[in-house]
């Protein structure tokens, strides 16, 4: 099968890809990877049924093929005239790819977003056009066919921010601002992950995109920007402050809640999902997360609440929830 | 009777030698063997532990280098089963991070380097036919402290000790804020015992190479795994020193606060990556390069034909070396480095796919030009696996090459899978076959043949099916060191594939150890050439290794040179006898291999085995932080040093002797011909690739902080320092140098070499101190900036030879007080004085540097 049908075979896995596959393509820049990828697999398994053809040449072959394949000039073709010529052209196309990825940085009027990386969280500001400042975290939306501008930072260690439906990835280094730009070619959900350990809990440090309309991502902004609705869990905003989760977390227009060590938690109710991408985001999962989380995410930052009782967790995480 | 005439005449008159017949054509007297057999007798008992012959170490070496393959492999079962499916908890997240970071160091650091050394210790004399390695108590030395250093940083996996930055330890994770503890200091204590017997076997290979090969074989004869090795320890020479400053760094930081990796004071997290990955990448090819090394020595014999393209094949390898030093960045691709470094790095990257495809197809054509269709024994099984695996992880190394595609594949399962490719199948496959292969040389009997293929199926066929769906993993997102994964991501039916495949390749394994406990006795073997292979390694050999050592005129002496193995056997060839009376080998010209003179060799001796436990005691200690008894434990382990080198310089009184031919050879020299001149000049370009990495990390660092540098003047240091180091550096070396002119006659002692060189090594601490002084002066602080890091860590860096100076000073002053230093019997003067210039040469070049750099940029 390796050798018959590999282009069958990517298509095969490409059909049945996740939200996280690189071969879904579904963006500017990992499109042209896309194809690079499967000409190299189709031209590489070429090569590679050739290889072991000539073994099979050199071990069964007849007598009189096997003494022509036995001298050096086939040592100066195979081995230095047919890779260099491969490879050359290889390159070139290498080149030109990245060099249609740097045109991205021309762009009139990106998207501009900062990402931070901090263990084992994403830190997520969206810069809007008029100078303001808009926290959320663990989720970007982005929207479809304008170029998405990101400033990529890291709080503590190193960490690699990787989108593979739209683009390759990029490190985020302590002391650097990387940029990664890409444009998003339609609508929809996908899963990023970060790619490079960075101790403890970097399996769980994922997050998720929506790419949408224009116009819905225009009027998302301006909701994300402003303070959740009014609050019809009292009780679970009174248990949220007694606690002093106001201390790490924002919930922009709560007195009280104006932390800025952890994620900003002012529409944490409509996010995809809870904990950097590794739970659903209803209200059972905000009480497992906040009675549990040391067992769900080990080592996270975050400190134990274990002396919260049943009575107020159902109340935070109604709270939470109703964070829209 | 060679002496008075040219160079070249000489050459010339030596290669006509074998026309006038063999070089000891009579008859051997009577126990000469016997002798020969009592010299080299190895120890047993309780005393085995101090034998030095290579193969017997060897054997240690490459037995200690399978069991941790076999233990991390161990660890990669466990982590396949945790990975089988999706939100699996059989292991917890710190358990697992601290068991891939231990089977990826264990792996690189502990079984796949020094495998290929022990290779190297094990069979490279036997190729050249040499009785030994030319410093039998050094490998011996990094052998014993590799094992018990090795040994030591496995268990911590048990526990909870072991490092969890994974085998890269990329800082920041790896600095104190982030990893409290001392596991990470464990993992830079595992790395630097590598890199001790890393560089003792680069002296070893080096010189061993060059200077022991039998009589008339040329460079241009050399076997190709002696050209694989030559290149292997030149790589590790230039590679190796810069691992050795990261980890330095890395420790100072952790340890003392020097910001060199934190942003805070100036530093640079990817500074590390510079330096690891310049290490790191080479790193690949110093483990393919012998394996390539010895798959093209098993070809031929497998098709009973001289390999196709020798010079070729040589030139690969020497690409190979030279590329690896052009492609550290294709590592750091997603760094965000500027597109134009990533085009070049790109382009040498697919480049040494070259190279190795030059060997391929050598490798195929040498099997084509075979007369007979070859035998499916086992070694040939394990080459055509190589030939498969390493063939497909190169193509995907191509597509890994290309940035565009990288950046979606870095650090994914695509990765995984692609370096295993290229290790198991560039490199474990290879070392199979050389087991199955060699195996005559050490054990009294051949390993099963049917064990053997069916280890081989076992292994072929569970790597591709653990290996191959990785490359699918990755691409379909999966990053590498995840513990868990969730559902919905859709890797699952593929991780289960992989981890059925990681159980198959462990049967393999099994059945082979099974064959090993079955067949392996250490022993002489019946047939001395069970494959009829060309090389010398297959004449008939016992503890001295061949009876006597052959004049070579050919690169395939055993099929070229008929009767070759039983006129060696009948002592009709060189050396043949133990004039001195003690271990001997001949030392030849490096080019030419015209003997030069007889070297006496040191024989077993529990010195160095307890200075290499003393100094693995001393670091392990050092790490928990058990003061008092490292310190103990470092005079030990000096003490056991001075003892162990106390009878190596042994003096010209036996000789000269009479090797054949009439050739009569000296047994004692100094100076440029001397093994011990050449060891200290690979310690130069060590030494040297050492300070070049300072340098460059230097550089970088003011690329990257220069508003950490002194401004127009403000916080340099009084000139007057610098000058008064350079003038106690450059009287050091003045005394070290007069020391020479006022060596005594023999059997005298005088009070004016001791004087010169207590003296000058007084003046060289001098020196380091005005320096660091002058710093402390001018109120640089090394914890405030990466500036005052660097500048402080120039005279750390000479300060530390200047160490060993001091010691090996106290050493040539205590032969002087016995006696034992005249003007002609005096290598281990001549051996200090060469480390007294090259640490005078680096402090001199490092004031000018330290002092005039920031002036000029100022």
């Amino acid at each position: 099968m390796k050798r018959a049908g590999p282009l069958l075979l990517l298509l095969l896995v490409a059909a049945c890809a996740g939200p996280q596959s690189a071969l879904s393509g579904a963006g500017s820049g990992s499109g042209r990877a896309l194809l690079l990828t499967i000409v190299m697999t189709v031209g590489f398994t070429a090569v590679f049924a050739l290889v072991l053809g000539l073994t099979a040449l050199a071990i069964f072959g007849p007598q009189g093929w096997r003494e022509r394949f036995g001298r050096e000039g086939w040592v100066y073709g195979l081995g230095i005239a047919f890779p260099v010529v491969v490879i050359g052209a290889l390159l070139l196309w290498g080149f030109a790819i990245l060099g249609a990825d740097e045109a991205l940085a021309d762009a009139e009027d990106p998207v501009r977003i900062e990402v931070t990386g901090e263990r084992w969280w994403w830190r997520v500001t969206y810069l809007t056009d008029d100078g303001r400042r808009v926290e959320s975290a663990n989720e970007l939306r982005v929207p479809v066919g304008r170029t998405v501008e990101l400033a990529l930072k890291s709080a503590d260690v190193i960490h690699s921010f990787w989108l593979p439906a739209y683009a390759g990835k990029t490190d985020m280094i302590p002391g650097r601002t990387n940029t990664l730009r890409f444009v998003a070619d339609e609508a929809g959900r996908v899963r990023g992950q970060c790619a490079e350990y960075c101790g403890g809990a970097h399996a769980f440090m994922a997050f998720w995109v929506e790419a949408m309309p224009e116009a819905a991502f225009e009027d998302w902004l301006e909701h994300e920007a402003g303070p959740p609705p009014e609050t019809s869990f009292p009780d679970g905003e009174t248990v949220f402050l007694s606690s002093g989760c106001g201390g790490c977390h924002a919930v922009r227009g709560t007195p009280g809640a104006s932390g800025e060590i952890g994620p900003n938690l002012s529409h944490v109710g409509s996010r995809t999902s809870l904990g950097a991408g590794i739970m659903p985001n209803d209200r059972e999962a905000f009480v497992r997360w906040v009675a549990d989380h040391q067992e769900i995410k080990p080592e996270n930052n975050m400190p134990p609440y274990d002396i919260l009782n049943d009575e107020e967790l159902a109340a935070l995480g109604a709270y939470l929830e109703g964070l829209q | 009777m060679l002496d008075r005439t040219t160079d070249e005449d000489r050459i010339r008159a030596f290669g006509a030698l074998p026309q006038k017949g063999l070089p000891n054509p009579g008859p051997r007297p009577e126990g000469e063997e016997e002798e020969l057999l009592k010299i080299w007798a190895t120890p047993t008992g309780w005393r085995l532990p101090t034998a030095v012959n290579n193969t017997v170490i060897g054997i240690l070496y490459i037995g200690a280098a399978f069991v941790f393959f076999v233990l991390a492999g161990i660890l990669a079962l466990v982590m396949r089963t945790q990975l089988a499916v999706p939100n699996n908890d059989l292991l917890t997240q710190d358990l697992y991070n601290q068991l891939f970071t231990t089977h990826g160091t264990t792996m690189m650091f502990l079984f796949a380097i020094p495998s290929m050394e022990a290779l190297g210790v094990m069979l490279l004399p036997q190729m050249l036919a040499a009785r030994d390695l030319p410093f039998p108590r050094l490998s011996a030395f990094a052998i014993w402290a590799y094992v018990v250093g090795g040994a030591v940083f496995f268990t911590t996996v048990f526990y909870d000790l072991a490092p969890r930055g994974g085998w890269f330890m990329y800082p920041p994770n790896t600095l104190k804020e982030f990893a409290p503890g001392d596991n990470a200091d464990f993992w830079l204590l595992g790395i630097g015992f590598i890199e001790i017997s890393a560089i003792a076997g680069a002296i070893e290979i080096i010189v061993g190479t060059l200077r022991t090969r039998p009589p008339g074989m040329s460079l241009d004869k050399l076997p190709i795994f002696g050209w694989a090795m030559l290149i292997f320890a030149g790589m590790i020479m230039v590679a190796f020193p810069a691992v050795i400053l990261a980890t330095m760094l890395l420790e100072i930081e952790r340890s003392f606060g020097w910001p060199f990796f934190s942003p805070e004071g100036g530093g640079d997290p990817l500074l590390w990556q510079h330096l690891f990955w310049f290490f790191g990448h080479p790193e690949v090819y110093i483990m393919f390069l012998p394996a390539a090394g010895l798959v093209s020595m098993m070809i031929p014999t497998i098709a009973q034909t001289k390999l196709v393209g020798y010079r070729l094949v040589v030139l690969a390898l020497i690409a190979t070396g030279f590329f690896s030093f052009g492609l550290w960045v294709h590592h750091m691709y997603a760094t965000g480095i500027p597109g134009l470094s990533l085009a070049f790095f790109s382009a040498a990257s697919a480049a040494v796919a070259i190279p190795s495809g030059i060997q391929v197809f050598s490798w195929l054509a040498t099997l084509a030009k075979g007369r007979r269709r070859i035998r499916f024994t086992p070694p040939a099984l394990f080459l055509l696996g190589t030939v498969f695996i390493f063939v497909l992880g190169g193509l995907t190394g191509v597509m890994v090459a290309m940035v565009p595609f990288d950046l979606q594949a870095h650090d994914t399962y695509f990765i995984t899978a692609h370096m295993h490719y290229v290790m198991i199948g560039g490199m474990v496959f290879p070392l199979f076959a050389t087991f199955y292969y060699w195996a005559p040389m050490v054990s009294s009997r051949l390993l099963s043949e049917r064990l053997g293929q069916v280890a081989f199926w076992l292994m072929f066929i569970g790597f591709n099916v653990s290996f191959f769906p990785m490359h699918i993993t990755g691409l379909l997102g999966m990053p590498r060191r995840v513990w868990t994964y969730p559902d919905e991501v859709g890797w699952g039916g593929y991780n289960m594939v992989s981890t059925i495949g990681a159980y198959i390749i462990a049967a393999g394994v099994a059945v082979f150890i099974w064959d090993l406990i079955k067949n392996f006795r250490v022993g002489n073997a019946e047939e001395d050439n069970p494959w009829n292979a060309g090389t010398l390694e297959f004449l008939p050999q016992d503890d001295y290794s061949t009876r006597s050592i052959p004049h070579v005129t050919t690169r395939d002496p055993l099929w070229d040179q008929p009767g070759l193995a039983e006129e060696v056997k009948a002592g009709h060839h060189y050396l043949p006898n133990a004039p001195t009376g003690g271990r001997e080998t001949i030392v030849t010209s490096a080019i030419h291999a015209v003997p030069q003179y007889v070297i006496q060799m040191p024989g077993p001796s529990w010195t160095h085995v307890i200075a290499a436990v003393a100094t693995a005691a001393t670091f392990l200690l050092l790490t928990v932080k058990v003061v008092t008894l490292a310190m103990i434990c470092a005079v030990v382990a000096v003490a056991a040093m001075f003892f162990w080198l106390w009878d190596v310089d042994r003096g010209p009184d036996k000789g000269p002797v009479e090797i054949g031919h009439g050739i009569e050879l000296p047994v004692y020299v100094t100076g440029p011909v001397a093994h011990g001149w050449w060891a200290m000049m690979v310690l130069y370009l060590v030494g040297g690739s050492l300070y070049l990495s300072y340098l460059f990390s230097y550089l970088y660092m003011w690329t990257v902080s220069p508003e950490t540098w002194p401004q127009g003047g403000a916080g340099l240091a009084n000139l007057g320092w610098p000058l008064l180091s350079a003038l106690c550096l450059i009287g050091s070396a003045a005394a070290f140098y007069f020391t020479k002119r006022v060596l005594p006659e023999r059997g005298r002692i005088n009070l004016a070499p001791a004087l010169l060189m207590g003296g000058g090594a007084l003046l060289a601490c001098a020196g380091v101190a005005a320096e660091i002084w002058g710093h402390v002066q001018a109120g640089l602080r090394p914890t405030q900036s990466v500036y005052d890091a660097m500048v402080y860590l120039s005279p750390v860096l000479t300060g530390q030879i200047v160490v060993a100076i001091c010691f090996m000073t106290l050493f040539v002053l205590l032969r002087h007080a016995r006696g034992k230093l005249d003007n002609v019997r005096y290598a281990n003067y001549e051996n200090t004085a060469l480390l007294v210039y090259f640490a005078v040469g680096q402090g001199l070049l490092g004031l000018l540097f330290i002092h005039g750099f920031p002036r000029m940029v100022g």
